[in-house]
């Protein structure tokens, strides 16, 4: 299991790496997620893997019996992967709004000469 | 296009699906679910109704728009995390009643903190959703 | 010692965020709630420094739960200060938004951002919990980015494109490192990781998280090659946005790299080379950016990348002396560096524009203002005794006695070029005549009195607060000192919050 997470990783950090140095917007955004998502896996991977563990404690017990998953690690990843829903939300209303504009997907078309500030 | 078969079954699935999110808004504090999963499930509702009527009959069923949800969860939110400063505990400590409540059960300023989350949530998802959506209305027109 | 009560200026910027919020599309109220809001703040920050100074660390359990299981805030003295810039900083940016900041732009809740903005800065100070100041972090950086496209101009959106992905990508090293430092030691309170980091058999794969962290930080605090989001980005929002930003965004990420590497990794030899090379390149690059440079906030923007390279130096060297330097010289620069882009915005209300080849003639037709931002300007120069002199003193003296000559080059380059600008521009800007071939575009000459000291105010108060830095140097060196003492010896810092158990 963890071999499989670990060779997800790789792909998943070399996809994004591979589409944030393109210099298509869209492009720039999915490898950003990507990249994310990566950093998501290597938390769950290094809170330790228990399978069929949840750490969800039964009604009569106080405390945990035996060997049970780490829950910090899936509270992490649930607010990374909540912070990453509202960053990418607006980033792609950001996008969105930069296309209508420019009406062009290329980085570096995004270059306002100095000469036309305010 | 509209599906009619999307149309009937969002119907009843948008009564259901509200009570569901409020169900699981309700179990949060000791087993999986709470404010955000449920707001989630609530505007996922929404969206759905979007999907089958379409943006317009979406805004005209809810009334108000979406945004004003956002302030008053973050107030209510806002209020539970603080309100134990004045019983002079660290803030976002749980204050309880005494006695549990029939169906809901034990009531703390937690699930107030989840009932803000749980708005705050619709509002911000349904808020997004329709910027978007009407944004694409406007560019075809 | 546990006090209840260090949220305050977090929960106090909350507060007023919700109560703008409610207020939708009521620029008045917003005015004056965000006014009130800031200035409650600043007295709440004041009493925090007061109560830290004489009580000493200060800690909050958040819903009781003990450290190291649940969030802890702390407020050592370092927070406490950079608490209580952050909200006279606040306080100056809500006057002068209350008039600089368009109609159009409050519509879209300008203010209520805003204090989310400050709420998140605040919550990064005080906090004691890495996870938990990577969420501040976030909340710091979605506030930016609204604040930053908000009007919509193109040449905004496309500074934000740039600026979000630097960020988001920041973020996503932060995290990153936080994830492999949760993976070694199974903390995340910065306390209990001082004191467990210690004891990790793989002490390279410590090295490793910290040069994640230098990663994030260091595009957060605009060091030499991560640097390129912050002058393609900083002059593109309106004057009061660009202040808030410029002043104190960079700053946090700087307060993230003094309090990691204070408190979890103590520098070892290769960070410590390392976080010099990159001071040193950061202030010939900032510096050498900002000589081009004819637009005023492209100017400062390069300038505050150059300025980043001396705090980073500071941390380079990590003795006593040279965190005095650092910290006194970060303190300054949230002052300084607010002011300045304050003054940008009065210079464009004032004509119209803030290129420099249109500009002139300011000092003959306000001569009042103009003192004002002379006195700006010499601090931020460094003439002594205002306030940019003294941290260099500091650093000089660190740079020496280390044998770090390089940096010595640097900080006299740095400086050099500081004064050149800072000279260029006051030449043009308000000694030369204004250039007969532009037409003046005088928006601040028609507002109304009131609107008039709205704009002027925020900038006489940072002043007032530069000069005292300044003058009572004496004092801050004082402060400065306790603080690079608990840098140094971490243990009140990590007794506080643990408790004396071990």
């Amino acid at each position: 299991m963890e071999l499989i997470l670990i060779i997800l990783l790789g792909m998943l950090y070399a996809a994004g790496v591979y589409l944030i140095l393109r210099r298509s917007m869209v492009k720039l955004l999915l490898g950003i997620m990507l990249l994310g998502g990566g950093t998501n896996i290597l938390i769950f991977l290094l809170g330790g893997i228990v399978k069929g563990k949840p750490p969800v404690i039964a009604e009569e017990a106080k405390l945990f019996q035996d060997v049970f998953a780490d829950p910090i690690p899936q509270a992490l990843i649930l607010t990374a992967i909540v912070i990453s829903f509202a960053l990418t939300a607006f980033a792609i209303v950001l996008l969105k709004r930069v296309y209508a504009l420019v009406n062009s997907d290329d980085l570096d078309d995004l270059n306002t000469p100095e000469e036309e500030d305010i | 296009m509209r599906s009619p078969i999307l149309q009937a079954a969002t119907k009843y699935l948008l009564p259901i699906l509200l009570l569901f999110s409020f169900f699981l808004l309700l179990r949060g504090h000791y087993y999986p679910g709470g404010g955000f999963v449920g707001g989630l499930v609530a505007s996922i509702a929404f969206v759905l109704h979007s999907f089958a009527n379409g943006t317009e009959s979406t805004m005209k069923l809810l009334k108000h728009k979406p945004l004003s949800l956002i302030p008053i969860g973050l107030g209510i939110s806002a209020t539970s995390v603080s309100l134990p400063l004045l019983f002079g505990l660290p803030p976002m400590t749980g204050l309880w009643f005494d006695e549990p409540i029939p169906v809901i059960g034990m009531i703390g300023s937690s699930l107030f903190f989840d009932l803000g989350v749980y708005l705050v949530v619709i509002g911000v998802v349904l808020t997004i959703l329709f910027t978007i959506a009407l944004d694409n209305l406007s560019d075809k027109t | 010692m546990i006090d209840n009560h260090i949220l305050a200026p977090v929960l106090i910027h909350l507060f007023s965020a919700v109560l703008q919020l409610i207020a939708w599309r009521k620029t008045v109220t917003q005015r004056i709630i965000s006014i009130l809001g800031t200035f409650l703040g600043t007295l709440l920050a004041i009493r925090l420094l007061a109560d830290v100074y004489s009580k000493g660390v200060l800690t909050l359990n958040a819903s009781n739960w003990e450290a190291p299981f649940g969030i802890v805030f702390v407020a050592d003295l370092l927070s406490a200060t950079l608490v209580l810039l952050t909200s006279i900083a606040g306080l100056a940016v809500s006057f002068f938004s209350a008039t600089g900041v368009s109609r159009q732009r409050m519509l879209y809740g300008y203010f209520p951002i805003f204090h989310f903005l400050l709420m998140g800065l605040n919550g990064a100070f005080l906090t004691g919990d890495i996870f938990n100041l990577y969420v501040w972090f976030e909340v710091i950086i979605i506030s930016s980015f609204v604040l930053m496209t908000l009007g919509g101009r193109k040449t905004q959106l496309e500074g934000a494109v740039k600026y979000m992905a630097m960020n988001i990508l920041a973020s996503t090293f932060f995290l990153t490192g936080i994830g492999i430092l949760y993976g070694i030691t199974g903390s995340l309170n910065m306390a209990d990781l001082s004191v467990k980091i210690q004891q990790v058999q793989n002490q390279s794969l410590v090295g490793i998280t910290a040069c994640f962290f230098i990663l994030g930080f260091g595009i957060k605090s605009a060091v030499f090659p991560l640097y390129y989001w912050l002058p393609s980005s900083y002059h593109t929002p309106p004057s009061a946005v660009a202040a808030t930003f410029g002043g104190l965004l960079t700053k946090v990420g700087v307060y993230a790299m003094i309090r990691v590497f204070s408190l979890i990794f103590i520098p070892d030899e290769f960070t410590r080379n390392l976080l010099m090379i990159i001071a040193v390149l950061t202030i010939v690059i900032g510096s050498m950016g900002a000589v081009i440079k004819t637009n005023i906030r492209r100017m400062f923007s390069y300038l505050i990348v150059c300025h980043i390279g001396f705090m980073i130096g500071g941390i380079a060297m990590f003795s006593k002396i040279a965190l005095m330097g650092a910290l006194f010289y970060l303190f300054h620069d949230i002052m300084v560096k607010t002011n300045m882009f304050l003054i940008a915005g009065l210079i464009r209300q004032l004509r119209g524009t803030m290129d420099m080849k249109k500009l002139g003639g300011l000092y003959a037709q306000y001569p009042l203002i103009s003192l004002v931002c002379a006195l700006v300007l010499f601090s931020l120069v460094g003439i002594p005794p205002l306030s940019g002199f003294w941290p260099k003193i500091y650093l000089f003296q660190a740079a020496f006695t280390l044998d770090h000559y390089a940096f010595v080059a640097a900080l006299i380059i740095g400086s050099f070029t500081t004064l050149y600008v800072i000279a260029k521009m006051w030449a043009e800007v308000f000694w030369k005549d204004s250039p007969d071939d532009v037409t003046v575009e005088d928006k601040f000459e028609p507002l109304p009195m009131f609107r008039k000291i709205l704009l002027v105010l925020p900038i006489c108060i940072l002043c007032l607060v530069t000069l005292f830095i300044g003058l009572n140097a004496e004092a801050i060196v004082q402060l400065v000192d306790k603080i690079s003492t608990q840098l140094l010896d971490t243990s009140p810092y990590v007794e506080a919050v643990l408790g004396k158990t071990k």
